[in-house]
């Protein structure tokens, strides 16, 4: 892919991925292509969800667009600046609860307020403001141990929130709540997402997910991972995930996933195999 | 013999006891546990009284618990403490027995906390800067490496040759066989550290400096406590090869004492102080361990209900 004409890039948009690929550890024996020639804008704003079947690099692309990894080719910008490493406008939150265990919530969702050496009382009220933002106002002095999966999540949401990020990046947030909390926690996120005015790239390998949450689904090929179609939804919110146009959107997603998770079980039972 | 059988028929089940008692739970936990613990040294003992008894172990080789505990002023006069037999000293002078047996306790006792707490800064400061600084880590860690499966006891040359005898050579001693392993450890601990947790601080601008100050080295110190007191026992080994050879008191030399004088009564009295002594020391460390790392939750919990 062209990557260099691109040089000039001078899109408003949120991201832009050109030709965008990934090898591990490239150059050595253990190389692995991971994506390929990924291309895609996120306009300010937008809420979209990457699907694809597991290994297929979609937490790999969120690692690229957060600037934590590099790309191994194309090209990454936020906001017209190309992406050189990682920048409190780009946050990232994790499958796993990655809450410090040994600093109560405040001192976790305020954390990066302390990395830039801010007063206490200032990182207090911040701290105090997301939590509200996230409803967990009165769990300000509680330890992460002491709170449930779904709490954590909504403290990291609100860490994430206290940096005022323009992007917000969430690998599979929620893949470790049960079913209940975790439509609880999408509507929550709609929420948030409206208020902040962010945009937000959401990785999932749950239809329904992308179906209550997306304004468009990307949806990736079997590794290496390439940009298989991008589907717009155009389902009004409050989304009815009964409603016959949330069926059809479901029914056409499983359709362009299955031969992708098909190819991908091929593959990985070739590799074990082999 | 017949206390002991009195005691183990009265200890049997310290839980229910204790329940009727109305005690709150963790009083009656931790009484319990120590319940047990008196239960378990009392069915040793009793077991060694009764090979005793039977004429089994011979009292002159393995004179059981009531022989070597029966007499504790005869056996505290052996716990000398160096400057009675200085000439110009009136051998009635100086500390009395029991004093003498508590300065000898304090000295070993020191040495092993003084040596514990300089290895266990020590390996990590060093471990911190070999992941820390590349060049450092491409100097040092080779040579740690190398000098790591090394026992301590061939340090103990190089104890007296540079320090002599005294404090220095014993607290040198628990210091060399701690660091190296403890370097090792806090290096794999680092390598250990959740990349989420790095990778948060990095995407709200955190320095390497910062990273290293505000997650890695927390993120680190539960395990790290473990090691320390993994180690703990160690030390209580190295010091007492340490003040045998000769490094002014300590249990240490009493043990050496009691071999030379063909004196097991003593050794066994030794052992039985050197025993409770290790035990008080954990159950510091374990203190010092729950104020320290007041996040981390307890598993113990979990394993005694499988
Ligand atoms: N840090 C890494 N080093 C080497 N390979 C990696 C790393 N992270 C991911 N991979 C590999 O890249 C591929 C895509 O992984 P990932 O992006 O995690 O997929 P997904 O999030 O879609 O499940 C996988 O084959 C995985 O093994
Ligand atoms: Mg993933």
């Amino acid at each position: 892919m062209a990557s260099d004409s691109y040089a000039d890039w001078s899109s408003q948009d949120a991201v832009v991925c050109r030709g965008v690929g990934k090898t591990w550890a490239e150059g050595t024996a253990r190389a692995h292509e991971a994506l390929r020639g990924i291309d895609l804008d996120v306009a300010p704003g937008e809420f979209v969800v990457l699907l694809g079947p597991s290994g297929c690099g979609k937490s790999t692309l969120l690692y690229l667009i957060a600037g934590l990894e590099r790309q191994t080719s194309g090209r990454i910008w936020a906001f017209r600046d190309p992406v050189e490493g990682p920048s409190p406008d780009r946050s990232l939150i994790f499958q796993e609860t990655s809450l410090f265990p040994w600093l109560t919530v405040w001192q976790n969702v305020s954390f990066g307020l302390s990395i830039k050496g801010a007063p206490e009382a200032e990182r207090r009220a911040v701290a105090r403001e997301a939590l509200a933002r996230v409803g967990l106002s009165e769990a300000m002095d509680k330890r992460p141990d002491e709170l449930s999966g779904g709490m954590r999540q909504r403290v990291a949401v609100a860490r994430a929130l206290a940096m005022r990020p323009k992007v917000l990046l969430m690998d599979e947030p929620f893949a470790a709540l049960d079913v209940q909390t975790r439509a609880k926690m999408q509507d929550f996120l709609l929420d948030v997402w409206r208020d902040s005015g962010a945009s937000v790239l959401f990785v999932t390998h749950h239809i329904d997910e992308a179906v209550a949450l997306a304004d468009r689904v990307v949806i990736f090929t079997a590794r290496p991972g390439r940009i298989k179609s991008i589907i717009p939804v155009t389902l009004p919110r409050p989304r009815d995930p009964f409603a016959p146009e949330s069926e059809a959107l479901r029914r056409l997603l499983t359709e362009e996933l299955r031969s992708e998770v098909d190819r991908a079980f091929a593959e990985q039972e070739a590799l074990a195999a082999g | 013999m017949r206390s002991t059988m009195a005691s183990m028929a009265a200890l049997p089940r310290p839980a229910t006891l204790l329940a009727s008692l109305g005690l709150s739970p963790g009083l009656r936990r931790s009484l319990a546990r120590f319940g047990w613990a008196a239960l378990s040294v009392g069915l040793f003992a009793g077991i060694w009284e009764l090979l005793w008894a039977i004429g089994w172990a011979d009292p002159k080789l393995l004179p059981p618990p009531h022989i070597f505990l029966g007499n504790i002023p005869d056996q505290a006069r052996y716990f000398n403490t160096a400057t009675r037999w200085q000439i110009g000293v009136n051998p009635a002078d100086g500390p009395s027995p029991y004093e003498a047996v508590a300065m000898t306790i304090g000295a070993t006792g020191l040495r092993v906390m003084v040596g514990l707490l300089i290895a266990a800064t020590l390996s990590i400061a060093i471990g911190v800067l070999i992941r820390y600084f590349g060049l450092f880590e491409k100097l040092v860690l080779p040579t740690i490496t190398l000098l790591s499966p090394v026992s301590p006891i061939a340090w103990l040359p190089v104890a007296i040759f540079i320090f002599g005898i005294g404090n220095a050579p014993a607290i040198f001693m628990v210091v060399i066989a701690l660091f190296f392993h403890m370097v090792l450890s806090t290096i794999s601990q680092i390598d250990n550290v959740s990349r989420a947790f790095i990778n948060v601080a990095r995407t709200m601008g955190a320095s390497k400096r910062q990273i290293y100050a505000r997650v890695i080295v927390p993120a680190i110190l539960p395990q790290l406590l473990i090691v320390l007191r993994l180690n703990l026992f160690g030390a209580w080994m190295v010091v007492l090869v340490a003040e045998s050879t000769g490094v002014g008191f300590g249990l240490g030399q009493v043990i050496m004492m009691a071999r030379n004088t063909f004196n097991p009564s003593l050794v066994f009295f030794t052992i039985a102080l050197i025993g409770l002594l290790g035990f008080l020391s954990d159950w510091l460390l374990r203190l010092v361990q729950k104020r320290v790392l007041y996040w981390v939750p307890e598993t113990a919990g979990v394993l005694r209900g499988l």
